[in-house]
């Protein structure tokens, strides 16, 4: 958790803010433990005018993550980009939202050219310039996986943040390794006797990393800021190759109101459907438990691409099959509160 | 200007931001005040939010200045108060409602603790008012003219200031040395109190006295009766005066067995009395339901724990002695109790009587224009009486008779006296739109039961007048005043800041709360979602 407890056990000898626990900033507390995102000081590393669709999760998570990186390293940080909805909408030619330096290369070699720039400040004497990679759950867990793979068994000095939005998004909304059972996509249309994409297929890239034994491995969300930040805090605390997997809801993809990224990030969370947690050296060292579990239908009922579970009044019995992928999560991760 | 380019680059890098996204916007976020609902309850128009938010600060000498900017009566407030307020908390709806009277309670004796007083006003304005009775009422007028400027001098018939806080609520809920101090504050401002003065005839002492305004506030002190044939040697008392006399050196002798007749909070007061006086059984005797009983519920439960019982549907016919004979009562379709002719008997020492009180209003036999209806006097929307100047509020004005609304009145009055003084218009007393708990996002607060007050047990309670509802210490009023969700209003957060992608929403430092850049804001809706406390509407555009 952030630092915000710590200092109210000191001060008030209360570990309690009714309106400053989970809200972004606590005026209660001093400017110093804050969170990153409540300071007129913030980097804003991605600035305004960018071209990320309205309600955008991945815009918000970017600033979140990269804001807190910024921090940690004094400002001294160098970002790789994969393609990705990401670097499409922040760097139209000849305009960028990028407050830092930032580069692009290709689809599927972020991993791989950060490795680089890691190396060439290494060998260069600027050891304290840091680097992050960052893409998209398609840049990420399909084209750029060998690379990411790569990275974390040399154990590269990279902190590499997969923004998961759960599909190609700025390309038509195809369907990728993140994208989960039942969801509707371009190209897992709602179409035959199981509408959507199938069962049993894809892969969670957080589980991958932690099996490299890498120093640092993380899952976090747009609706948790203070475990988001600590988590980027932790991580740059870290040498080495590290790993956090972001949950982005993406208004247009999921076909979901602009106003409920947030609620959507966060039923994701209290319905057990994305476990939050993180690893030291393939280890899991800590959950984020569930503050108010919620049915996975909560969640589902309000994005379009799971409309065709809820057609004409009758159950599908993939939503108890939804709900058991939740409920397995919330076992083995232990997510509940015992 | 030509500038050399790299190979195959033709164009300068610049930042996005000049692409202003707000031309995407359909609908356009906007900060809004809402009235908190505790605030749009309180009859004494406190901003409880407000000094709530300075208490969770731990700025409790600012919470207790903004408090008393409406009531100057706090620690009075904070024990004697029906609390309207709690009843309306949105808080209610996530676990229960904040403890505001608790926190009064715990400033009220801080400030009298700490000696925190009043400032005397910075000129005077030469006009002099005249309040007639040191009720609540008239405390609450003679302290907000005073600090609008005004000579304010009170006259009070009884021996003590204080009014019916003093005669008519016994002190396990009042302690005297509370009134004492809170009127003390407002005398020391330069008010002035003269006590035993009783008003006969208000046109003659507004002559004498030189007044250009007065504010009425005599309490009802007389007991109303209902004819009940008394036989033999049957001791009936009304519950006014035994409440009176618990004020004198000798308490009042009434017997093993007390039966109060009534169904009000005094009914209540005076069978706890009786309890704490020594009797063994006290029963009251109402002649509807529980349903039906105008007294609080909580004074209820309070009565019931200390063991007084309750005898509904019924009516006293006679007494005779020591013997009196009751009738059952039923509840009509209406809901008024009728006759049964089932009768049964009740043996008691004493009957109080507490079926009501009324206000003495000789003062006003010689005062032309004045008009009274029910046993009160008339009073337009300014709180002014038919006569010129005069006002008038607290039991004497029709209204519910409690200790708050006679403070919200004198409040009331004194911005209308004020007024009439300067020649000015009323002043407007336009409100924000209700904060809603459908407005709220309740999930950006942490989840905590009240801090439950310290009760002193039900055994040791009836022994004593000790207060029974103790107070809060530092750290659980602070914790008490956190659990506030600042309904409608902009508490700084940061939420808006933080969860906007784009960057739109520009955070202008403590106190001065946000604003959005229409440059950039894309209308996506994320900072209304997730403002905790309802302070953002999303509007349509106008295209």
């Amino acid at each position: 958790m952030s630092e915000a407890p710590r200092s109210m056990e000191t001060v008030q000898k209360l570990k309690f803010y009714q309106k400053g626990t989970h809200t972004v900033g606590n005026r209660l507390i001093s400017e110093a433990e804050r969170n990153v995102q409540a300071s007129i000081e913030r980097s804003n590393s991605l600035t305004c005018g960018h071209r990320a669709c309205q309600g955008c999760g991945e815009a918000l998570g970017a600033r979140y993550a990269i804001d807190a990186a910024m921090r940690a390293a004094n400002n001294q940080l160098i970002a790789v980009n994969a393609t990705g909805c990401l670097e499409v909408f922040t760097t139209p030619y000849p305009e960028t939202s990028w407050q830092m330096p930032w580069l692009h290369s290709l689809f599927g070699n972020a991993a791989a050219v950060a490795t680089g720039v890691a190396a060439a400040m290494r060998v260069t004497g600027k050891p304290q310039v840091r680097t992050v990679a960052q893409g998209g759950d398609g840049g990420t867990t399909d084209i750029g996986f060998g690379c990411l793979s790569g990275m974390f068994e040399r154990n590269d000095d990279v902190l590499y943040i997969c923004y998961d939005n759960e599909g190609y998004m700025n390309t038509g909304v195809q369907r990728s390794s993140a994208t989960p059972p039942a969801a509707r996509t371009a190209t897992t249309p709602t179409l035959g006797t199981e509408p959507g994409n199938v069962f049993g297929t894809g892969k969670f890239v957080p589980k991958i990393a932690v099996a490299h034994d890498i120093p640092y491995v993380a899952t976090a969300s747009v609706a948790d800021l203070h475990d988001l930040e600590a988590k980027v805090t932790r991580a740059m605390s870290f040498q080495g190759a590290r790993y956090i997997h972001i949950n982005v809801p993406c208004p247009l993809g999921w076909g979901a109101s602009s106003g409920d990224t947030i609620k959507l990030a966060r039923l994701a969370i209290e319905t057990g459907l994305f476990p939050v947690f993180e690893a030291e050296h393939g280890r899991i060292t800590q959950v984020r438990k569930i503050r108010k579990r919620a049915p996975v239908t909560d969640y589902l009922k309000l994005q379009k691409r799971y409309a065709h579970l809820f057609k004409g009044g009758v159950p599908d019995p993939r939503v108890a099959r939804i709900q058991a992928m939740a409920d397995r999560n919330i076992a083995d991760y232990g997510l509940v509160e015992a | 200007m030509a500038v050399k380019h790299p190979y195959a680059i033709t164009l300068d890098v610049g930042t996005s931001r000049v692409n202003h996204t707000g031309s995407w916007r359909t609908l356009r976020p906007e900060y809004v005040d809402r009235l908190p609902p505790c605030n749009a309850a309180c009859p004494a128009g406190e901003d409880i939010q407000g000094w709530l938010s300075h208490a969770e600060a731990g700025d409790y000498e600012q919470a207790f200045r903004a408090l008393t900017a409406n009531n100057p009566l706090p620690a009075i407030m904070g024990r004697v108060c029906y609390h309207p307020c709690e009843g309306a908390c949105n808080r209610a709806q996530i676990d229960e409602a904040v403890g505001i009277n608790a926190v009064e309670r715990f400033l009220g004796d801080l400030a009298i603790e700490k000696g925190w007083g009043f400032a005397a006003p910075d000129k005077d304005t030469g006009k002099k008012v005249l309040v007639v009775g040191a009720g609540p009422a008239g405390l609450s007028a003679a302290y907000h003219l005073r600090r609008l400027g005004h000579a304010v001098t009170i006259r009070e018939a009884g021996p003590l200031a204080g009014g019916m806080m003093r005669f008519g609520i016994p002190k396990y809920r009042l302690p005297r040395r509370i009134i004492d101090a809170e009127v003390a504050r407002i005398t020391a401002m330069g008010v002035t109190l003269t006590l035993n003065d009783k008003v006969d005839d208000i046109e003659k002492a507004m002559t004498a006295g030189g007044f250009d305004a007065a504010f009425l506030a005599v309490g009802a002190h007389i007991a109303k009766h209902a004819y009940i044939p008394a036989a033999g040697a049957a001791k009936v008392l009304d519950a006014v005066s035994l409440l009176r006399s618990m004020e004198g050196e000798e308490p009042p002798l009434l017997g093993r067995k007390v039966v109060v007749y009534g169904g009000g909070n005094t009914a209540l007061d005076v069978a706890r009395t009786a309890k704490r006086l020594g009797a063994e059984e006290a029963i009251i005797v109402y002649r509807r339901t529980r349903e039906k009983m105008p007294a609080h519920d909580f004074e209820l439960e309070e009565a019931l724990d200390e063991g007084i019982s309750m005898k509904w549907l019924s009516t006293i016919k006679n007494v005779d002695g020591g013997v009196m004979q009751i009738e059952k009562m039923k509840l009509d379709d209406k809901g008024f109790p009728q006759p049964t002719g089932e009768y049964e008997t009740l043996e008691a020492d004493s009957l109080v009587l507490a079926l009501g009180q009324d206000v003495d209003l000789s003062l006003l036999d010689k005062c032309p224009g004045i008009e009274i209806e029910n046993g009160v006097v008339k009073v337009a929307p300014n709180m002014m009486t038919g006569r010129q100047g005069v006002f008038a509020g607290g039991d004497m004005a029709p209204s519910e008779r409690t200790v708050t609304v006679a403070v919200g009145h004198g409040k009331k009055a004194a911005r209308h006296i004020d007024a009439y003084l300067r020649g000015a218009d009323t002043p407007s007393t336009e409100k924000h739109g209700l904060a809603s708990f459908d407005r709220l996002n309740t999930w950006y607060y942490e989840d905590a039961p009240a801090t439950v007050r310290p009760m002193i047990t039900a055994a040791r309670r009836i022994n004593t007048f000790d207060e029974v509802v103790g107070g809060l210490d530092e750290t659980n009023a602070l914790y008490e005043a956190r659990r506030c969700l600042s309904c409608g209003n902009c508490f700084e957060c940061d939420n808006c800041y933080g969860v906007c992608p784009d960057n739109a929403v520009i955070k202008l430092g403590p106190g001065n709360r946000f604003r959005i850049d229409y440059d950039y804001c894309k209308g996506c809706g994320l900072c209304a979602a997730e403002c905790p406390c309802g302070a953002i509407d999303m509007v349509p555009e106008q295209l």
